[in-house]
């Protein structure tokens, strides 16, 4: 059975924007991590 | 010669079918920038390649530096190129370049021919970052011109985000195969495979726009311009015709002097607050004056964001006043502050960095305004040789002055406060440039559509035919 168009590309908008979030947010984290780090 | 199964990589295979989203283009441009953002993290490799292939810390920066010039000269040469086989067909090329310049070090490392690092990254991988650099920036544009600022800081900021992640990435990939030829050979394999996949979905996922689609909401015939204040033009230049413009000049002015001024405390930035306040009751170690450094990092990368999407609101000129008449007057009160309170100079620092980064993030945008949407990307290129001559102007500057003042037995904030003084020259400068902004001539207009039209708003911009006359 065919999905609707609109609920695959609501999936598809999810799944690219944790496709590059995801390792943004690591890049971030890591980042926030060292700072803290260094300042305490 | 042409390849059938390449075609799918030409503009007429990659037009948006109905109902597409324009939510999807962001991250197809951050596929490609938060790849090539590694460029700055290429420091991470330094120290393992000069003790394993023993070369000199001049000689293990080349790979870098080559790459930065190659970065320039192709976004420069590659622009109208990118404009007309469209951004599938650039990202691939970026894509296919930047993972084979990984895979060419690789082979260069575990060969010991360091010629090959030299080429592959340098060379090779430099036109990927190029061209990767400007491949979305014109469709970004096409498919936001409600928000062109907001679309291109998203995608910019991930070139600044990009460094972020490949420096722990890289570092953690180094610990796990080690530091010696095999080690480095494969942290680099990995990086080109892992790479090439990452920006092989921006490949795939990038659409551009039909013809005559407009944003949702947006009015019938005004393709979706947004009506506020500032200089918007519904007119296109080509980018011949554009680096004939002045105004093309003033931008180049605007964007060189704004990222010297940025590039200046950037590159200088441990050392300056650690001999900053050597001599107060609280002197900042090493470690606290990387933390330093990583803030700067931040606040770069959400400049790019936050004052891009400003800038759709309150117009480009407006911005770039914020960016240069703010950012001088920052650099004075670091000047005159001197070591009296921490606090400030953090938080001028942290300012101004964020405007350097908001200023390469509005750029593209300030562009579009000027000169439509036809060529932008390749407009945008050939503006980036500004970056180029910032790159070495800046750093010149602050070591130049900083080592003469050294010389001359200063220690302390007297070490950097004519270099502060000139900066603040420098954005005043750039000032001045933005105001001498006006709205393009028509005799540089494309003549295709006949709507060669400027827009006034706000009293701030004229119609075409009294700009002329300026």
């Amino acid at each position: 059975m065919t999905e609707p168009a609109p609920r695959r590309r609501t999936a598809l908008l999810v799944a690219v924007w944790l496709w590059v979030g995801l390792p943004f947010a690591y890049g971030v984290a890591e980042l926030v991590r060292k700072v803290v780090q260094l300042f305490s | 010669m042409t390849f059938p199964a390449l075609s799918f990589l030409d503009r007429s295979h990659s037009i948006a079918p109905p109902g597409w989203s324009r939510w999807l283009v962001p991250p197809a441009a951050l596929s490609i920038h938060l790849a090539i953002g590694q460029v700055y993290a290429w420091s991470v490799f330094k120290a393992p390649l000069e003790e394993s292939l023993g070369l000199s810390g001049t000689q293990s920066a080349l790979p870098f530096q080559l790459g930065i010039v190659m970065l320039g000269l192709s976004a420069a040469f590659g622009g109208t190129v990118v404009e007309r086989r469209g951004p599938r067909w650039a990202m691939f090329v970026a894509a296919t370049c930047f993972s084979a310049g990984f895979c060419v070090s690789a082979l260069g490392v575990a060969s010991g021919q360091y010629w090959l690092v030299v080429v592959g990254y340098g060379v090779i991988g430099g036109v990927g970052l190029g061209i990767g650099y400007i491949s979305p920036v014109s469709t970004l544009i096409k498919w936001f011109p409600d928000r062109p600022g907001m679309a291109t800081g998203i995608a910019i900021m991930g070139f600044g985000g990009g460094a972020l992640i490949a420096s722990p990435w890289s570092s953690q990939m180094l610990s796990s195969f080690g530091t010696g030829t095999g080690g480095i050979a494969t942290t680099f394999l990995v990086h080109g495979l892992a790479y090439g996949a990452f920006m092989l979905v921006g490949v795939l996922l990038v659409r551009v726009p039909p013809e005559g689609w407009r944003p949702p909401g947006a009015p019938s015939g005004a393709a979706g311009r947004p009506a506020r204040r500032g200089m918007i033009t519904t007119a296109d230049v080509s980018a011949n015709n554009a680096i004939r413009t002045p105004q093309f000049w003033l931008l180049w002015v605007v964007l060189c002097l704004n990222v010297t001024a940025g590039i200046g405390i950037l590159e200088k930035a441990a050392p300056m607050i650690t001999e900053f306040f050597a001599e107060t009751s609280a002197p900042v170690g090493v470690g606290a004056a990387a933390g330093f450094v990583g803030l700067l990092s931040l606040t770069n990368m959400i400049g790019r964001f936050v004052w891009s999407s400003t800038s759709d609101v309150i117009g480009r000129r407006n911005i770039y006043r914020v960016y240069l008449g703010v950012g001088a007057a920052l650099y004075l009160v670091i000047a005159l502050a001197t070591n009296s309170s921490k606090i400030v100079f953090v938080l001028s620092a942290m300012l101004i960095i964020s405007f350097y980064g908001g200023g390469f993030a509005t750029i593209p945008a300030y562009l579009k305004d000027l000169f439509g949407t036809y060529q932008v990307g390749a407009i945008h290129g050939r503006l980036l040789t500004a970056w180029s001559t910032a790159g070495v102007l800046g750093p010149l500057i602050v070591n130049a002055i900083a080592d003469s003042q050294e010389a001359a037995g200063r220690q302390g904030p007297a070490l950097y406060t004519t270099s502060l003084f000139i900066m603040a020259g420098l954005l005043i400068a750039g000032f001045v440039a933005n105001e001498l902004v006006r709205p393009v001539h028509p005799r540089f207009h494309e003549p295709a559509g006949g709507s060669t039209r400027t827009e006034a708003v706000s009293g701030e911009a004229v119609s075409g035919k009294e700009a002329g006359s300026r």
